[in-house]
């Protein structure tokens, strides 16, 4: 269902104000267009029929914040979306990390985990499993329960699998994970290196310094300036030769950093090249 | 000395089946002097690969571009929304793109768009909405029409599917209800009368 038209341009504005002065967390460099979908969807959600209401609510309960922190980024992921983005890491960017004696991986901004998961069996399938450590990372702490639990909706499996074929796999995808009713309980081993905490790419700095970063979907919801402060962030955490993927419609070709990095083939993944 | 009522901006065309078609045969006739940029909105399989940037390349001298996140967008080029991915204007010369659910079990949702292109053009901008199977597009035209934007619908008899335009025509308020063969020249109209 289309969201209503409750909030005015304004309003967000003032919203943005005091979401960030009393809690920290800084909405003013995101996608107007996009946030303001969010912010009109919540109050659907929500039930408030006036930007007054909602604006009470934020003020004054604690509480309702997370679950606005919750509504307001976008949580819709997959296992293995875009399956040749997943063969290319296969075939081409994961021999190139097994020359490494331990791998580090940040999947940042990675909702419920789908994409962490995703790699997690690209690399057991590599027989790189044993050496690695993967980070999951998100601005929403409720998003990474999901993530720690490794339960997910049956209905969906059918499209992973679908995936997971097109991505190259060649095993039964159901042996990854135990049916349940209406729901599915992803091989606790899968979880073995899977490292989940959150993290803020606006406010929070760079924690580790990795071989591979995978941001696919994320920067879309960010306006140039804070995408350029991202980049900025991951060129920091990101070794020399290592990888950075993005989502299959963004790009660092508008970024002052492009001429740091290679484009592998068509793909949106980028080596960095030696600089410092 | 004609004036036009106002000037437009941008044209937004949405469609699902069966509006392939009328999309080349348009882009086919498309004077190559639009003032303004045409974004096109169909409903795709998810992971289809972007041949429908390269197919329609074939029929025009206009620019066709398959849109990123953050591009600009320019008068006289054609822009395809592509699969699995909302549109939305950020303002009048930039868009950007969003995952987030579906709308109408689609993504691209043609009335996500429609209602940012009515929220940021107002009475600048024409929404085109053809043949398709599901009632994506109706609520737009709405906000269409509600920010005093013009409203074209595809002559549901002339649709290989019309259960969408019919919904248009039931529910909005159109300005133009068109005939496939004449779109184009509906389009080149608004800039030769100029």
């Amino acid at each position: 269902m289309l969201e209503p038209s409750i909030v005015k341009d304004n309003e967000i504005e003032s919203l943005i104000k005091d979401v960030y002065d009393l809690y920290g967390y800084d909405f003013s460099l995101y996608s107007k267009a996009s946030f303001k979908r969010r912010v009109n969807r919540i109050c659907l959600i929500d039930r408030f029929t006036s930007f007054a209401e909602l604006r009470y609510t934020i003020l004054n309960d604690p509480d309702y914040l997370k679950h606005f922190i919750e509504e307001i980024t976008v949580n819709v992921t997959e296992m293995f979306r875009d399956p040749h983005f997943f063969k290319k890491l296969r075939e081409v960017i994961l021999p190139q990390l097994g020359t490494y004696p331990l791998i580090r991986i940040w999947v940042a901004g990675c909702s419920t985990g789908e994409e962490a998961y995703s790699i997690a069996i690209l690399l057991k399938e590599a027989n790189l499993y044993h050496k690695c450590l993967i980070y999951g990372t998100d601005i929403n702490p409720s998003v990474l329960e999901t993530a720690r639990s490794g339960v997910f909706p049956m209905h969906q499996m059918k499209v992973y699998s679908e995936n997971y074929m097109l991505s190259g796999g060649k095993k039964d995808f159901s042996n990854y994970y135990t049916a349940n009713y209406d729901s599915v309980r992803f091989d606790k081993s899968l979880q073995e290196k899977l490292i989940l905490s959150t993290h803020n790419l606006v406010s929070d700095s760079s924690f580790n310094s990795f071989q591979l970063i995978i941001c696919r979907n994320v920067m879309i919801y960010f306006e140039k300036a804070l995408q350029e402060r991202v980049f900025h962030l991951f060129d920091a955490s990101l070794e020399n030769l290592g990888y950075l993927a993005l989502g299959s419609k963004e790009t660092l070709r508008f970024s002052n950093l492009d001429k740091f990095y290679h484009q592998i083939e068509d793909q949106k993944i980028w080596k960095k090249v030696d600089h410092q | 000395m004609i004036t036009l009522m106002n000037t437009i901006e941008l044209i937004v065309v949405g469609g699902s089946a069966g509006s392939l078609q009328v999309i080349m045969e348009m882009i086919k006739n498309l004077d190559d002097k639009m003032n303004f940029p045409l974004v096109v909105v169909v409903h795709r399989k998810a992971y289809s690969t972007s041949i429908l940037p390269t197919l329609l390349q074939q029929f025009t001298s206009m620019k066709v571009t398959e849109i990123e996140d953050k591009t600009e967008i320019y008068q006289n080029e054609i822009y395809i929304v592509p699969a699995d991915y909302h549109l939305l204007f950020e303002d009048k010369n930039t868009v950007s793109l969003d995952s987030s659910e579906k709308v109408n079990y689609s993504r691209p949702s043609i009335d996500v768009t429609f209602k940012s292109a009515a929220e940021t053009f107002g009475e600048n901008v024409i929404g085109v909405l053809l043949s398709g199977a599901n009632a994506d597009g109706v609520e737009g035209l709405k906000y269409i029409k509600k920010n005093k934007g013009k409203v074209w619908i595809q002559n549901p008899e002339s649709a290989e599917v019309d259960y969408m335009p019919k919904q248009a025509t039931q529910q909005v308020d159109y300005d133009l209800l068109l005939e496939p063969k004449d779109l184009a020249n509906h389009i080149n109209k608004l800039y030769k009368n100029k």
